[in-house]
């Protein structure tokens, strides 16, 4: 296979068309899907993705109205804008999808996630961990003599630059939430 | 008022509701109080069928020739995966059916109980929507559900797993009026501004095409009555996918027959220098296009699909119509008539003279032989002595299926039953009795080749017990012909395991099954040979042993653009790179 040089995932458009030959860059989107809060709709969502080659960056789901039982998926997702149109459009035609909201196209949106990091150090290390925690605002929800585990809310590259500067004062564990995220205003 | 009942009579009385005269099923544990339900009645006939792969596609046959949903009951474990490829076979040619699966009782699930498979898991990537009930009281809206699912929007295949301690709880019965279906309504109305560009552009259009798929044939039959009038209004041509084919009658005008890999040439070729592409129900299928980046360079394209993810999917189009064939067109006869009907008629006439001249090449010709059947030869007869009749047509998978969608003419829809997006080998046999049963006087062929047609051939029996008088006509070349052509043309000649050794005598195999048999391998014989055939009241099965190497042409090599058809066996020296050599 490696003589053909076939680009793996690169056959979106056509069998005919296997070598990417659409140069267009790839953009990051986050999508709010309402759903039916009905056994095996995650799954279904999922294996759209799976199924068609689609990314996921991320992804957070939980039920948002307990009486009208929908839940709110929120993915983010990377391809060329044509594949990007492509997961709304075959997201919104499933039958238990209700609304698809592209919040990277609607306008404005806030976006959040939540990060828990677990940092062992002592000494100099330990001190400066706590430091750079106050300014990236994040808060010690445990500590030990050896440890913190700092809880910080903010957009997945504050969490990717607080991450960085803790892994060498001992960054031990990460667990990210993934993104949130609504549109500003109404 | 509501009326309690067990499940399993919920069942049978929510088909009732819904319609359902004729169910394809195959009994097994997980089903066993349905069964008893169905033994009790007798509204719903039940169809048993020999294997569950045979019940599915019994059901797509029934729903492609009545245009009404397609019911298939089967058991847990095996019988929900055997039904699996049906399911596939449905969801890629936008089929509506319905099918009933029975499971373990809910306290055992996930226990790796007898006959236990996780069927809405495994059947939820070949489904437009699938449903495990739990509880007997969300049963028979849940069944209203799924047959309102299947048949509005893109249709398409729907499960209902059934576990059996539901089947016996009883509970209310949810008539169908009082089913929630309401989050379920996809948009049928085109945008009128998109339909008035259409119709801007059809009016100086010079070089016009309708490329028309199975949508229209889906949409009902109005939308091909609407179809005929656009086309003979405007005086532009039509061509048709696979699918598509009856939409637009075969004797038709306008008729440039049907494109694609094994299309004609002169439908090709018009798709390729067109100005102006209407896409009516059709998905730009990679058979179509050929190299995507060479598809009908010059033309603005509109698209007229109910599926929004249809659209730009691999095409980008000027016009995107989202809707339902049959309102889309009403709207575009109905501005366009509006309008003063106008189309650049000498343009249109200089169009017609191009397409004149690409017809000229015959590109259907074949070297014709007076000792050996040519099954070129086998159609044209086929066609010749059944025409005019009340004939429905299924095919298997292969280079049979293509000279059949050749040689064959559709004046109808609902006529051609195939196998297009799947490409399922064994779908034909069980097709045509599906077929059969909802159309019990006419004449319905299958026309085969003996290695698909082997595939699913123990439903002879089906045939046989049923009294459906399905004609399996066989193109026998004792080759996977289709397999063995692409060899021919892109492995060197190399023939890896693409013959059918060990077949059976096809004739001792009709008797067997009880039915006839009829061998033919003489041209001067074949004419009698059909007609003994259409003649016979039950099954036949017609041993048609033809030319052994035949290749299906014209053919539109991997790879290549629509304009670099391979019409015979002198175009064929080393047309498929190693590119092309990749692609299916």
């Amino acid at each position: 296979m490696s003589a053909l040089n076939i680009k793996k995932g690169s056959s979106s458009h056509s069998a005919y068309d296997l070598r990417a030959t659409n140069s267009e860059i790839e953009e990051t989107h986050t999508l709010a899907v309402i759903v039916e809060n009905e056994p095996g709709v995650l799954a279904r969502v999922i294996g759209l993705f799976s199924g068609r080659g689609y990314n996921i960056d991320s992804l957070t789901v939980a039920e948002v109205d307990h009486t009208g039982h929908r839940s709110r998926i929120t993915i983010v997702t990377r391809g060329t804008p044509a594949v990007i149109d492509q997961i709304e459009a075959q997201l919104s035609r499933m039958v238990p999808v209700h609304e698809v909201h592209d919040l990277t196209m609607e306008g404005p949106s806030v976006q959040r996630e939540l990060a828990l990091l677990k940092v062992a150090g002592t000494g100099a290390a330990r001190v400066e961990a706590l430091q750079l925690a106050e300014i990236f605002r994040a808060n010690v929800v445990d500590s030990t003599l050896e440890s913190f585990v700092f809880e910080m809310t903010g957009t997945p590259d504050k969490i990717d630059a607080f991450a960085e500067l803790m892994r060498p004062l001992g960054l031990l564990e990460i667990a990210r939430t993934g993104v949130a995220g609504l549109k500003r205003g109404v | 008022m509501s009326k309690q009942m067990t499940g399993a009579k919920m069942v049978i009385q929510a088909l009732k509701d819904q319609g359902v005269e004729v169910v394809f099923g195959y009994p097994g544990g997980a089903v066993l109080p349905i069964y008893d339900e169905l033994f009790l009645q007798n509204d719903i006939r039940h169809i048993l069928v020999r294997h569950e792969q045979g019940a599915v596609h019994m059901a797509e046959g029934y729903a492609r020739s009545t245009g009404k949903p397609g019911v298939a009951l089967v058991t847990s474990g095996p019988g929900a995966t055997n039904a699996v490829t049906g399911l596939t076979d449905a969801l890629m040619d936008s089929i509506p059916i319905v099918v009933l699966t029975g499971q373990v009782p809910t306290f055992m699930i996930g226990t790796d109980g007898f006959q236990e498979a996780d069927t809405v898991g495994i059947t939820r990537p070949c489904t437009k929507m699938n449903w495990l009930v739990k509880d007997t009281a969300k049963l028979s809206e849940t069944i209203h559900q799924a047959f309102h699912v299947a048949t509005h929007g893109r249709p398409g295949p729907v499960l209902i797993d059934i576990p059996k301690d539901v089947q016996f709880a009883t509970s209310d019965y949810v008539p169908v009026e009082k089913a929630k279906v309401a989050h379920y309504q996809p948009r049928t109305e085109g945008d009128p501004a998109q339909i008035a560009r259409l119709v801007e552009m059809m009016e100086t259009a010079e070089r016009p095409i309708f490329y028309t798929g199975g949508g229209v044939i889906n949409s009902g039959p109005r939308a091909s009555q609407l179809l005929r009038e656009l086309a003979n209004e405007t005086g532009f041509p039509v061509t048709s996918t696979l699918m598509g084919l009856g939409a637009y009658p075969a004797s038709g005008r306008n008729w440039v027959g049907m494109l694609g890999m094994h299309g004609l040439y002169e439908a090709n070729l018009a798709m390729h220098g067109c100005d102006l592409m209407i896409n009516i129900g059709a998905r730009f299928d990679d058979r179509i296009t050929g190299r995507v980046k060479d598809f009908s360079p010059r033309s603005k394209k509109a698209h007229i699909d109910i599926d929004p993810s249809s659209i730009n999917k691999v095409i980008r189009v000027d016009v995107p119509i989202v809707g339902d064939v049959t309102k889309v067109l009403e709207e575009v006869l109905r501005q366009w008539r509006a309008r003063g009907s106008r189309t650049d008629k000498a343009a249109l006439a200089k169009w017609w003279k191009q397409i004149d001249e690409w017809r000229a090449v015959k590109c259907l010709s074949y070297k014709p032989s007076t000792t050996t059947i040519k099954p070129q030869y086998a159609l044209e007869r086929l066609e010749a002595l059944t025409k005019g009749m009340d004939r429905y047509i299924c095919t298997e998978v292969g280079q049979h299926q293509m000279w059949a969608a050749q040689f064959l003419g559709f004046e109808d829809p609902n006529r051609w039953m195939t196998s297009g997006g799947l490409g399922t080998m064994g779908y034909g046999l069980p097709a045509s009795i599906g077929v059969q049963i909802a159309h019990p006087k006419a004449l319905v062929i299958n026309v085969a080749g003996e290695a698909s047609w082997l595939m699913n051939m123990q439903e002879m029996g089906t045939a046989m017990q049923f009294r459906a008088p399905v004609k399996q006509f066989i193109l026998n070349n004792e080759r996977l012909g289709m397999v063995r052509q692409w060899q021919e043309l892109l492995h060197g000649e190399r023939y890896s395991s693409s013959w059918s050794e060990s077949l059976p005598d096809f004739v001792k195999l009709a008797e067997a099954f009880g039915c006839k048999g009829i061998q033919c391998k003489d041209p001067k014989d074949l004419d009698d040979a059909i007609m003994e055939m259409i003649r016979y009241d039950g099954p036949v099965i017609f041993d048609c042993l033809v030319e052994k190497h035949e290749n299906c042409f014209p053919m539109i090599p991997s790879g290549k653009p629509h304009n670099e058809m391979l019409l015979g066996e002198a175009d064929t020296q080393g047309v498929i790179g190693a590119k092309g050599a990749v692609l299916v």
